[in-house]
C-alpha cells in the first residue's frame, strides 16, 4: 500500500513502490490527462508537479514520493500561473493534436512559477524536454510570453 | 468475405443485453475493489444512440434538435489539424446556423455515409478533407437551411424568396417575423430536401475564411480529452506486446515463469506472431513483457539490412521505369538515360525509410464476446478497424462497434489497422475489455515506414533555359498494397505526385516509375507522401541548374513558371517577406522551395547557418500560400508551421536503419525529434484567393526539405543529394 497525496487529495493505491508514478495516476487512479509518450524522461508528455516542481512521472517510482505533493494537468487551472497559461494556449491555438500539451502546459506553468518574466533563453531551458510532434512550438513560446504578461485572472 | 458464425444473427440482441448487465456487474466488483477505481470514463456518444425523434436529421451529416442545438456528425478524424472546426464551418456557413449553439460528433464507421470522396472509402489522410467535402458539406448545410426556409415559409403564408435566414432563424422581414430552427424541426422533417440547392458566393460567408477558434482544443488544455490511450471500459485489463523484432518471423519458445511471478500479472498471450502480457496495468504488463524470455523463429528476413535495401533501390534506378508522363521528345532533347548527351546534368537523390512516432503510442482497446465486439481506439480508418477487428474474431462487421476517439497524431501512421487487429487477437484469449498500448520502442521498430525512395535526374540547359528533364522515381508503392484498384500498369500514382505534374514549362519531360519493395519492411504513408521524395529531388537538381545557369535561383524558377501565375506570386511574396538578397553572415545561406502539390501554391524559404562541426542550425523560415478559399486561416499557418518542423525534423534527423533484419531505432533518443530550443521564426503568409480550397495539412512538410537542403547549398557550396543531412560532409567546407 502507498499513500500520495494527488491533487490536494490523500490516495491510498495498492501497488508495487517501484511503480511510476505516470501508471499509478493513469491506470489506477484514472487521472488519464497525464500521458505516456516514451516511458524513458525523454519526451515530457508525462510531466507533473511534485511540490510544484516538474517531474517526469514515466521513471519516478511511486515508493520515493512520500508526502510531496503531486499535482497533474487536471487541476493546474486552479492554480493563478496554470489558469493564465491555459488561457494564453488557447488565445494562441498553440494545440494540434493535443497529446503533448498536457506535458507543455505542465513545464510551462512551472516555468513561470519560476521565473515570471522568461526570456526566450529561459523558455528553451525549460521547455526543450517537452517533444511536440506536431510542432506547436512557435505558439507554445508566443503563449509563454502572453501568459508572463497576463494580469492574474479574478476568478 | 468474413465467414459468419452461425446461429449469431438470430439471438444476437439478447446476447448482447446479457454481456452488458454482466459487464455492469463486473464493473460494481471492480469499482468497488481496493486496487481499481475507474474515473473519468466517459464514453462517447454514439450518433443512432443519440438520435431520437424529437430532433430532426436531414442526412448524414446534420441534427437539430427542437431546442435549437446543432449536432454535427464530422465524416473526417481530428488528429490536430483542425478539420473538426473547419469541416463544421463548411456544414453551418450554408446551414446559417448559430455558431455557439454548434457540437461536434465523430462520425460512426459507416463506409456507405461517410465516404471520403477522394478514397472512395472512409479515410482521413492525404490532405483532402477540406478539398474533398467542400461541396458535399456545404450542399448538406444548404439543403437543410432550404427545408427550414419552406417549412417557415408554409408557416406564414408567405414565398421563400421573401425569407433569409441567420443564427439558426429564419426571418421574414417585411411582416417582421422570425421562427428558430428548433421551432421548425417539425415542420422541416416532413420537407424532401432539395438534391442540388444554390451555394452561397464567396462574398456572403459569414464563417469561411474568419479566424474561428477550434472546437476540440478547450479539453485539450485541461487535460479532459480522451484520446484512445485514454479510455477506461469498466473491467478493463491493461496489455502491451512484442511482435517479432524480423518482420515475418514467429514465436518458437516462450519462458514465462520470472513474468508470471510478477504481481499484476494476469496473463500472457502467446500467438504465433507475437507475445503479450496482460495485467492490472501498464506497468505489470511491461514488466511483465521485459522478464519474459522469447525465443523467435526469425524466418526469411533475418539477414535483411539497410545495405540490402538500398543496394535493391539502386539497381532497380539502372532500370528504365514504367513512364508515367511523357511530354515533346526526351530521347532527342537529352539522349538515352544509358547514353545521355555531354551536357545533360545528372543527379541521384535518396530518402531514407522513416517512422511516423506519434506522441500517442499506437494502442487499441477491444472487449469481445462470442456475439460482439466493442473498439476504442483513435483512427484514421474506421471501416477498417471494423473489418480487421471482424476478422480477427470471426463475428459479422454489423456486430463490431467501434468507437473512434481524438487522435494523438496520425501522419499517416493510424491510416493502418495492424494495430487493431493484433488487439483483437489478443482480446481473444481475455475475459473482459483490454486495452493494448505499445511501448514506444515497439511503436517505432514496428512501424509502417515512409518508404526510401532512389531517384535519378537528368536535365539539360540551352542558355538558362531547361530544354529537357527526365525524372525516374524507384522505391516501393504504398498504394498497390493500400488502395490496390489505383495501382495502375505499375505506376503508383502517389509514387510520381508531383513529379508527373511539376510546376516547371520544359518542353521535354518523362517521368518513369520503377517499383521495388524493400525486404523486411512495410511501408506505408508519412505525412507528405509521394511529394516528400519528388518536391525533394525537383527542387534540389533546380537549384543546381540554377547556379550552373549562373542565374539567381528564385529569378530561375520565376522564368520556368509563366504557366502558373499563381506560384509565381507565392515567390514574388516570399522574397518580399524572407530578406531574399541580403547579406548573411559567414556560413549562412538561404534556400528557397517551391511546390504546387496538394492543390496548394507554395513557396518557402529557409535561412540557416552551418557551423565548422557541420551543424546546422536553423535561423528563419518564411512562406507564402495560395491555397484558394483559406476556410480557417489561422489552422492553415498552423499547419504550415507544423508541417515545416516535421519536415525539418526529418531533414535534420529522419532515418530508420535495419540490422539482421532488425530496426535499429528505438526511442526518441535514437529517433530525434526538433526541440523548442532549436525551432527558429516561422512566418507563414497566405495570399487572398477565391479559388477551391487547396490541401494543407502535409505541403508544409514538403516544402522544408528541399528550402532547408538549399540553404545549406548557398552556405556551404555542398549540395547533398540525400537525407537526413550528412554532419561529416558538412564540418568545414567552404
Amino acid at each position: 500500500m502507498v499513500t500520495l497525496i494527488v491533487n490536494g487529495e490523500r490516495r491510498e493505491v495498492e501497488v508495487p513502490s517501484d511503480m511510476p508514478l505516470l501508471w499509478v495516476l493513469r491506470d489506477v487512479l484514472g487521472l488519464t490527462g497525464t500521458k505516456f509518450g516514451c516511458g524513458i524522461a525523454q519526451c515530457g508528455a508525462c510531466t507533473v508537479h511534485l511540490d510544484g516542481k516538474p517531474v517526469r512521472s514515466c521513471l519516478l517510482p511511486v515508493g520515493t514520493i512520500g508526502s510531496r505533493a503531486i499535482t497533474t494537468i487536471e487541476v493546474i487551472g486552479a492554480t493563478p500561473n496554470g489558469a493564465k497559461v491555459q488561457k494564453a494556449w488557447l488565445d494562441r491555438e498553440v494545440i494540434q493534436c493535443g497529446y503533448c500539451q498536457s506535458g507543455q502546459i505542465m513545464s510551462a506553468t512551472a516555468l513561470l512559477d519560476a521565473i515570471p518574466n522568461p526570456d526566450d533563453a529561459d523558455i528553451d531551458a525549460a521547455m526543450a524536454g517537452n517533444i511536440c510532434r506536431c510542432g506547436t512550438y512557435v505558439r507554445i513560446r508566443e503563449a509563454i510570453k502572453q501568459a508572463a504578461a497576463a494580469e492574474v485572472q479574478a476568478s | 468475405m468474413i465467414p459468419e458464425r452461425p446461429g449469431t444473427h438470430s439471438d444476437s440482441e439478447l446476447v448482447t443485453q446479457q454481456a452488458s448487465v454482466l459487464s455492469r456487474r463486473n464493473f460494481v466488483k471492480l469499482a468497488t475493489s481496493t486496487a481499481f477505481v475507474f474515473g473519468f470514463y466517459v464514453p462517447l456518444r454514439n450518433t443512432s444512440d443519440a438520435a431520437d425523434r424529437s430532433s430532426y436529421t436531414p442526412n448524414a451529416f446534420i441534427r437539430i434538435d427542437r431546442e435549437g442545438d446543432v449536432t454535427l456528425i464530422i465524416p473526417q478524424v481530428e488528429m490536430g489539424q483542425g478539420v473538426y472546426t473547419s469541416l463544421s464551418m463548411l456544414l453551418a456557413e450554408e446551414l446559417d446556423a448559430d455558431w455557439s449553439r454548434v457540437r461536434v460528433e465523430h462520425a460512426p464507421a459507416d463506409e456507405k455515409r461517410y465516404v471520403n470522396p477522394a478514397f472512395g472509402i472512409q479515410a482521413t489522410g492525404g490532405s483532402t478533407s477540406v478539398r474533398a467535402f467542400w461541396k458535399p458539406l456545404r450542399q448538406a448545410g444548404a439543403s437543410t437551411r432550404a427545408c427550414f426556409v419552406e417549412a417557415a415559409a408554409r408557416r406564414w403564408g408567405v414565398p421563400t424568396e421573401e425569407c433569409r435566414t441567420e443564427n439558426s432563424t429564419v426571418i421574414h422581414d417585411r411582416t417582421a417575423r422570425k421562427s428558430t430552427y428548433g421551432a421548425l424541426v417539425g415542420q422541416a422533417s416532413a420537407i424532401e430536401p432539395p438534391k442540388d440547392p444554390p451555394l452561397k458566393d464567396v462574398s456572403a460567408f459569414r464563417l469561411i475564411g474568419r479566424p474561428i477558434k477550434r472546437l476540440d482544443t478547450p479539453q485539450k488544455a485541461n487535460g479532459k480529452a480522451k484520446f484512445g490511450i485514454d479510455v477506461l471500459p469498466p473491467g478493463v485489463k491493461f496489455a502491451t506486446l512484442a511482435a517479432c523484432p524480423v518482420l515475418g518471423g514467429k514465436v518458437a519458445h516462450v519462458d514465462d515463469h520470472r513474468a508470471t511471478a510478477i504481481p499484476g500479472v494476469r496473463q500472457i498471450v502467446v500467438l504465433d506472431d507475437l507475445v503479450a502480457v496482460v495485467g492490472d496495468h501498464m506497468w505489470a504488463a511491461k514488466s511483465g513483457l521485459e522478464a519474459l524470455d522469447i525465443t523467435w523463429d526469425e524466418g526469411p528476413n533475418a539477414e535483411v539490412s539497410s545495405e540490402l535495401i538500398w543496394s535493391r533501390l539502386r539497381e532497380a534506378g539502372l532500370r528504365e521505369g514504367v513512364i508515367a508522363k511523357e511530354v515533346g521528345d526526351v530521347e532527342r532533347a537529352l539522349g538515352s538515360s544509358s547514353a545521355p548527351a555531354s551536357d545533360v546534368i545528372s543527379a541521384t537523390f535518396e530518402i531514407p525509410l522513416l517512422a511516423h512516432a506519434t506522441m500517442e503510442p499506437l494502442n487499441c482497446t477491444v472487449h469481445l464476446t462470442p456475439t460482439f465486439a466493442e473498439v476504442w481506439i483513435g483512427t484514421q480508418v474506421m471501416e477498417r478497424v471494423r473489418a480487421a477487428v471482424a476478422k480477427a474474431a470471426e463475428l459479422p462487421e454489423a456486430q463490431v462497434t467501434v468507437h473512434n476517439n481524438l487522435i494523438g497524431g496520425g501522419f499517416g501512421r493510424r491510416l493502418e489497422h495492424d494495430m487493431a487487429y493484433s488487439a483483437a487477437r489478443i482480446a481473444r484469449h481475455v475475459d473482459g475489455p483490454v486495452k493494448v498500448v505499445w511501448t514506444r520502442e515497439e511503436d517505432i521498430r514496428h512501424d509502417v515506414y515512409r518508404p526510401a525512395y532512389h531517384d535519378r535526374l537528368w536535365a539539360r540547359l540551352e542558355g538558362d533555359r531547361i530544354v529537357g528533364w527526365r525524372h525516374r522515381v524507384s522505391g516501393s508503392s504504398v498504394i498497390a498494397r493500400w488502395l490496390p484498384p489505383a495501382f495502375k500498369k505499375g505506376v503508383d500514382p502517389d509514387g510520381i505526385d508531383s513529379a508527373a505534374d511539376m510546376p516547371y514549362d520544359i518542353p521535354n519531360l518523362r517521368v518513369e516509375f520503377n517499383r521495388e519493395e524493400p525486404p523486411g519492411v512495410i511501408t506505408g504513408f508519412w505525412r507528405g507522401v509521394g511529394p516528400n521524395n519528388n518536391v525533394f529531388a525537383i527542387e534540389s537538381l533546380i537549384d543546381e541548374l540554377a547556379h550552373k545557369a549562373g542565374r539567381d535561383p528564385i529569378d530561375f524558377r520565376r522564368a520556368h513558371l509563366t504557366k502558373t501565375p499563381r506560384l509565381q506570386a507565392a515567390l514574388d511574396l516570399v522574397r518580399e517577406k524572407s530578406g531574399w538578397g541580403s547579406a548573411l553572415p559567414a556560413r549562412c545561406g538561404r534556400g528557397v522551395s517551391v511546390q504546387t502539390s496538394f492543390a496548394s501554391f507554395i513557396a518557402t524559404v529557409v535561412e540557416c547557418e552551418v557551423d565548422m562541426s557541420g551543424e546546422v542550425k536553423l535561423r528563419r523560415v518564411t512562406t507564402a500560400v495560395d491555397t484558394g478559399i483559406a476556410v480557417n486561416p489561422d489552422t492553415i499557418i498552423a499547419q504550415l508551421q507544423g508541417g515545416h518542423i516535421f519536415g525539418l525534423t526529418a531533414a535534420l534527423y529522419g532515418e530508420i536503419t535495419l540490422k539482421k533484419g532488425r530496426v535499429q531505432q528505438s526511442n526518441f533518443h535514437d529517433y530525434r525529434m526538433l526541440r523548442i530550443d532549436q525551432i527558429p521564426p516561422i512566418d507563414i503568409h497566405l495570399i487572398k484567393s477565391d479559388a477551391p480550397p487547396g490541401g494543407i495539412g502535409e505541403p508544409g512538410t514538403t516544402a522544408a526539405i528541399p528550402a532547408l537542403r538549399n540553404a545549406i547549398y548557398a552556405a556551404t557550396g555542398v549540395a547533398l543529394r540525400r537525407m537526413p543531412i550528412d554532419r561529416k560532409v558538412l564540418a568545414g567546407s567552404k
